[in-house]
């Protein structure tokens, strides 16, 4: 697809949080919070950096993304929809028995590439598209979201090793660092520490920016196709709910139903953003 | 008698053959590739080979990444931990999208006798049984395994296989067929049927013989497929019998005898089910040591059958 610049990307990522709001049945339960915060991140990865077709999703050449915090597949819906991968109209069938999409990743939804959910597992499933590409010497890139609170997963840690070690400098993580697990904020109920440090220390390089600036994302996407001989990992400080006045930094709506009124509320916000 | 041979080298031969026919074949292991005998597929391939660590969550999920990008990965452990400290990863990113991944519990059963209970699996066969879209397979023998991994080559989507260590009588014949989701007969009766698998069918040969010593007849059926079962032949070869037995190295709650036992529920047949009585092993100085004392012997069938045609 062709690349969009700042302000075109800006203006789709007010699309995708509208997206969002679509695939919300009033008054049922979604992740709002975590869909919001990693928009402009997946907005980015579609709309600029990825190289991929909704006219050929199963191309050996394109670039990966899995979102590891299946949760938030509210966005991922609401992008793969803006690029065609199916009609925007099935959006409010999210979560609805026999839809395409369900409540947590699958594969049998054209444009996802793994399934996830269950915590912790995305980077390996990367790690292993990864090391397929450095076998069929194919040049495609594998980018995994990871949620902060997702870090408490041993797992993780498990292919922050084995990536490091195989030297996979075709796989990047990103953090959708909003600072807040389900119930409450991590620094308070199960503080993580140094996040970039930690990487570090397992041998990837490390960046950080913020998740809501998208030259700050471009910049950071475009710097680590510089890296060789080492994974990435981009540390995005973000707000949960992020455009949603109610919503941002509120760990109520991690998973929450929305009234109609503050639907139209969250889609006011969003527009005048 | 017929030879003994040992089943893991002769899986980790023929995956090595397979490997060096289809490039799409990646061995993963947790360093255990001296007794999975994945290291003959690191030794010729190396390129193929891929050492994860002692990190079975990590390197299951990493086979599903492989899977999606068009790989044949063989995923190696012991099947305590092949099967249950990767569990979700296999439930959530294999069996779930229903991806190309051939799981290899190897040790399995009490086979990893010093040990003791943590590296016996007495449950691994129940636990992905009950996983939808999974093939759960125990070869026989050492001939029937080199047919498996051929077979689950060619067959598109999750497996999962379990190994033991030891030697095992050759029960089967080269020229025996072998097909994924089949039962065969391994011997006629008409008394009882004896549904076993794994070192049970050498097992309930035996009790025949002393059987057919007592006047009872027993047909012995070697279950290597014990999911998708043949329902079809289950019912076929429980039709005309005064009873059932079933035999296995696992627990009897959830594995063979409970497979067998759902799907006769709707028929009039009295089952017997041999096997491990929802105990854990434990350490022995030998395999036998630990046969004998679980009860998964010859003589356990032959007190089943005549307790049914009682």
């Amino acid at each position: 697809m062709k690349k969009k610049n700042i302000k075109e990307l800006e203006e789709i990522s007010k699309k995708i949080r509208c997206g969002i709001l679509e695939t919300m049945e009033i008054g049922k339960k979604s992740h709002l919070g975590g869909s919001m915060s990693s928009a402009d991140l997946v907005t980015a990865l579609y709309f600029y950096k990825m190289k991929h077709d909704p006219k050929n999703p199963d191309d050996p050449e394109r670039d990966r993304f899995i979102f590891s915090k299946g949760h938030s597949v509210l966005t991922q819906y609401a992008a793969l929809a803006e690029c065609g991968y199916f009609p925007k109209s099935i959006l409010k069938t999210t979560k609805t028995l026999g839809s395409i999409l369900q409540g947590h990743p699958e594969i049998r939804t054209p444009g996802i590439e793994a399934n996830t959910g269950s915590l912790g597992q995305g980077l390996s499933i990367g790690l292993g598209m990864a090391i397929g590409a450095k076998l069929d010497h194919r040049n495609y890139k594998v980018y995994v979201i990871l949620g902060d609170g997702e870090l408490a997963e041993g797992q993780i840690w498990e292919a922050a090793t084995t990536a490091s070690f195989y030297k996979l400098d075709n796989l990047i993580a990103i953090v959708d660092y909003n600072k807040l697990q389900a119930v409450g904020f991590l620094k308070k109920r199960y503080d993580l520490g140094d996040i970039r440090g930690r990487f570090a220390i397992f041998g990837w390089k490390t960046f950080e920016i913020n998740g809501h600036d998208m030259q700050e994302i471009l910049q950071a996407l475009d710097s680590v196709d510089e890296v060789k001989g080492a994974p990435s990992v981009i540390i995005a400080h973000t707000t949960k709910g992020k455009g949603v006045s109610f919503a941002e930094n509120n760990p109520a709506f991690h998973n929450a139903p929305l009234t109609k009124e503050q639907v139209e509320r969250a889609k006011a916000d969003i527009c005048n953003s | 008698m017929k030879q003994k041979e040992n089943l893991r080298e002769a899986y980790g031969k023929e995956l090595l053959k397979c490997a060096k026919k289809n490039n799409r074949i990646i061995a993963l292991d947790a360093d255990l590739c001296g007794s999975t005998m994945s290291v003959y597929t690191e030794k010729e391939i190396p390129e193929r080979f891929f050492e994860m660590g002692i990190a079975e969550q990590n390197m299951t999920s990493t086979a599903a990444g492989l899977a999606l990008v068009g790989k044949i990965p063989f995923v190696h452990s012991f099947a305590v931990f092949a099967a249950g400290q990767a569990y979700n990863q296999i439930r959530q990113g294999i069996a779930l999208p229903k991806l190309n991944v051939k799981i290899i519990g190897s040790s399995g059963g009490l086979s990893d006798f010093g040990d003791g209970a943590t590296h016996q699996s007495v449950e691994d066969i129940s636990i992905m049984r009950a996983i939808p879209n999974m093939v759960v397979i125990v070869p026989v023998d050492a001939v029937e395994t080199r047919k498996v991994v051929r077979a689950v080559i060619k067959y598109n989507g999750p497996v999962y296989i379990r190994i033991t260590r030891n030697d095992l009588v050759n029960v089967t014949n080269e020229e025996d067929p072998f097909e994924i989701g089949k039962i065969f007969k391994v011997a006629e009766g008409n008394d009882i049927t004896v549904f076993a698998c794994g070192i049970m069918v050498s097992q309930a040969l035996e009790a025949r013989k002393t059987l057919l010593e007592m006047g009872i007849s027993a047909r012995v059926v070697n279950v290597s497929t014990i999911k998708p079962l043949d329902m079809e032949n289950v019912k076929k070869f429980a039709k005309d019998v005064r009873g059932v037995i079933t035999a296995e190295e696992n627990n009897i709650i959830g594995g063979l005898g409970g497979a067998i036992s759902e799907a006769l529920s709707e028929e009039l047949i009295k089952i017997k089910k041999v096997g491990i009585n929802d105990e854990f092993g434990q350490s022995a100085n030998c395999y036998e040591d630990l046969i004998n004392y679980y009860g998964l012997t010859p003589e356990t069938i032959v007190n089943a059958a005549k307790s049914l045609l009682n």
